[in-house]
């Protein structure tokens, strides 16, 4: 079945903002984030697999000797695996910002301003 | 909205989203097929530019400018991370007590330092041969560190790790892959163009500036690891709410 990963992608996707909807707790909320944000990388290297492929690099292995998986996309989940971690990190420190100025992290209860 | 209505229009959302994902997905491309027309360009174009590793050469090369995107964004990131845990008016500073460690832990952890740091930086250096470059080995370096927080305790890393030096440390990384981009202009390319010579195949000196970009951000992913670390740690640790001891 070679659509399978496609959907595997989606389904990830979906499942991570089903845990951002009905989150209770916003450290919970930044790992469902994370879990959408890594339907993208199955999604990506779903799109560069190729049948019998190889890791895109020569030091030991003869051009042309072998099919390679796509570059491309690979370089594309690489850069996204350490943006994301650092916007995690981001977010983290939201929460904690978060928990010192309302005493609480369930977004439910963080429905009133404050200055 | 109660919480049983906002189930409802997820679940309407969510069957909506699986449907058009579901059909996209039988539009797709064949799944492990042979078309891969942008693969193929980016392989032919690493080997023109005596790059082994073509993940380095599609990151550092060929879209080098997305990639200062990419790292701006990091860097943006961690700012943000610092400024939000930072120590405000109404919390003060106290010294971590010395936790006691097991012996093996100990053992392991200190044996483990010298080769987790090791490890790092070769990663970086052969990032244009090898799988692997800044982005990787930055963050096993930074780790390296903060195995002596494991091995010893929080005082044993503070000592090795003037903040200081690694907040000018990342912002240097940031620097040094702008300067690079602008020296191609000076010696009459085009921004972040490759202009060094190609170099020998497989070997260290190979890929022109790949390998000085790859360095500019293992030294700046590095240094952002440990930024970031130090501030978590600082919560977790040493700052507490003035009124609440």
């Amino acid at each position: 079945m070679s659509v399978l990963p496609y959907l595997v992608a989606g389904w990830i996707f979906i499942v991570g903002v089903y845990g951002l909807a009905t989150s209770r707790n916003l450290v919970h909320a930044v790992g469902c984030l994370a879990v959408c944000q890594s339907s993208t990388y199955v999604l990506l290297l779903s799109v560069g697999y190729r049948d019998g492929g190889t890791a895109p690099v020569f030091s030991d292995l003869r051009p042309g000797t072998r099919p390679l998986v796509d570059p491309v996309v690979q370089a594309l989940a690489l850069t996204d695996v350490v943006v994301g971690a650092t916007l995690t990190a981001l977010l983290l420190a939201l929460v904690i910002q978060v928990d010192k100025r309302h005493g609480t992290v369930d977004p439910d209860e963080l429905s009133e301003l404050r200055g | 909205m109660s919480r049983g209505a906002r189930l409802w229009v997820l679940a309407v959302g969510a069957a909506g989203l699986a449907v058009l994902l579901g059909a996209a997905s039988f539009r797709l491309p064949h799944f492990g097929g042979d078309s891969h027309p942008y693969g193929g360009r980016a392989v032919r174009a690493a080997l023109a530019r005596h790059t082994a590793n073509v993940i380095s050469s599609v990151n550092f090369d060929q879209r080098a400018f997305d990639t200062l995107g990419e790292e701006s964004i990091l860097f943006a990131a961690v700012l943000g991370t610092v400024v939000l845990l930072r120590q405000t008016r109404d919390e003060r500073q106290h010294e971590p007590e010395p936790a006691p460690v097991l012996p093996s832990v100990r053992r392991y952890a200190t044996l483990a330092l010298p080769v987790t740091l090791l490890v790092g930086l070769y990663v970086v250096a052969h990032g244009q041969l090898s799988p692997g470059g800044g982005f990787q080995g930055g963050v096993v370096a930074a780790t390296a560190l903060h195995l002596l927080y494991i091995a010893v305790d929080y005082r044993a890393l503070e000592r090795i790790r003037p903040m200081g030096i690694y907040h000018a440390g990342d912002a240097a990384g940031e620097g040094a892959y702008l300067v690079l981009g602008v020296a191609g202009l000076l010696c009459g390319t085009s921004f972040l163009a490759n202009f060094l010579p190609y170099g020998t195949f497989n070997t260290l000196a190979s890929g022109g500036t790949v390998p000085l970009l790859n360095a500019a951000i293992g030294m700046e992913v590095a240094c952002a690891v440990v930024v970031l670390l130090s501030g978590f740690l600082d919560q977790a640790l040493e700052i507490e709410e003035a009124n609440r001891t």
